[in-house]
């Protein structure tokens, strides 16, 4: 089941730590250290697409590409 | 996807961008984007311009064609392009204060004339920028810094102003509610005439903290929890709908668009007057 779930990629770069993708992440994947997005558990991650759709800064997606 | 949304059609060496952690006026930008992509028509026949504003920077970070003009006149900007260029796709992307106030003339007037233009008013309920202003569309009772006792004034429905002053599409769309919002957006681009997405944002720096209304993810929630669909709203009372937003479609009707009435009388003179 594993194999279908697609990876979850970070550019901290771009986050500005507000902290939505962690209020809307159904699996808690994620959350803020040092006011940037950090993923604490990825085996948890479902793949629903929420943190990537309401990212305003386009710093937290999915890739494309079959993973794990 | 949002990633090769991203790398498509932004400018890259932009980013980050200038909006505040959490604002809603990024991914309603990416929504717009999305909507283009699903349209797949060229970069170089869609022409985005803006205005003044948080959400007039817009323009800055996509990567078509596109004009920052002055304040209230992106909508005047846009008729003439789309006058001079009908064949264009011709996109606004201003905000509530630039499209409601300093705008608000041209606004009605390009709804009443039914030009073939398309607007997303990113509706964040303050002016940002600024310092965090009342706009038109602040709700009645909220504050803002000009407005510190409670704000006097009647609120403007966007929705309802651009349905009112001939619009032929309207819709409101939102934050969270991505998917719908892009479809909307995508429907308000095919439509051939005025087209209007009130597209309500969240302002966390200013809005939320003069209002109480917690930080960015609380602001987003409360659009979760609050919004009706435009077509079950049609079946409940005003006192149901009271504090809540309407989400969806509101108006739409096949009005004759402006360009094409105007090719007419250009036509009647081509080979001399008949």
């Amino acid at each position: 089941m594993a194999s279908t779930l697609k990876t979850l990629f970070v550019d901290k770069s771009l986050c500005k730590g507000c902290g939505i993708c962690v209020a809307f992440c159904p699996k808690s994947v994620l959350n803020i250290s040092n006011e940037k997005v950090n993923i604490i558990d990825e085996t948890l991650c479902i793949g629903c697409g929420m943190c990537e759709k309401l990212c305003p800064d386009y710093a937290i997606y999915l890739n494309e590409k079959e993973g794990k | 996807m949002t990633h090769e949304i991203i790398e498509k059609y932004f400018r890259k060496d932009m980013m980050p961008h200038i909006f505040c952690p959490g604002c809603g006026h990024g991914v309603l930008m990416k929504d717009i984007a999305c909507a283009i992509d699903k349209l797949d028509v060229d970069k170089d026949k869609i022409c985005l311009v803006s205005g003044i504003g948080c959400s007039s920077r817009a323009t800055g970070y996509m990567d078509f064609n596109t004009i920052h003009t002055t304040h209230g006149r992106a909508i005047a900007v846009a008729t003439g392009i789309k006058m001079a260029n009908p064949e264009l796709m011709v996109i606004v992307i201003t905000g509530d204060g630039d499209a409601a106030a300093i705008g608000g003339n041209h606004f009605i007037h390009a709804a009443r004339r039914n030009i073939d233009l398309t607007v997303f008013v990113f509706n964040n309920n303050i002016y940002g920028m600024t310092g965090g202003q009342f706009s038109p569309t602040t709700p009645t009772d909220d504050y803002g810094t000009t407005a510190p006792y409670g704000n006097i004034d009647q609120d403007f429905d966007i929705a309802d102003l651009a349905k009112y002053s001939g619009a032929t599409f309207v819709a409101r769309g939102s934050v969270y509610h991505v998917d719908k919002t892009i479809r909307l957006m995508e429907r308000a681009m095919l439509h051939k005439g005025f087209s209007v997405v009130d597209c309500m944002s969240n302002c966390p720096t200013y809005y939320g903290r003069k209002n109480h209304k917690g930080k960015a993810p609380d602001m987003i929630r409360w659009q979760k929890d609050n919004a009706v669909d435009s077509k079950k709203a049609e079946t409940m009372t005003d006192e149901e709908l009271t504090g809540k937003i309407i989400i969806g479609e509101t108006h739409h009707d096949n009005r004759e668009e402006y360009t094409a009435k105007y090719q007419k009388i250009k036509d009647r003179f081509v080979g001399g007057i008949k």
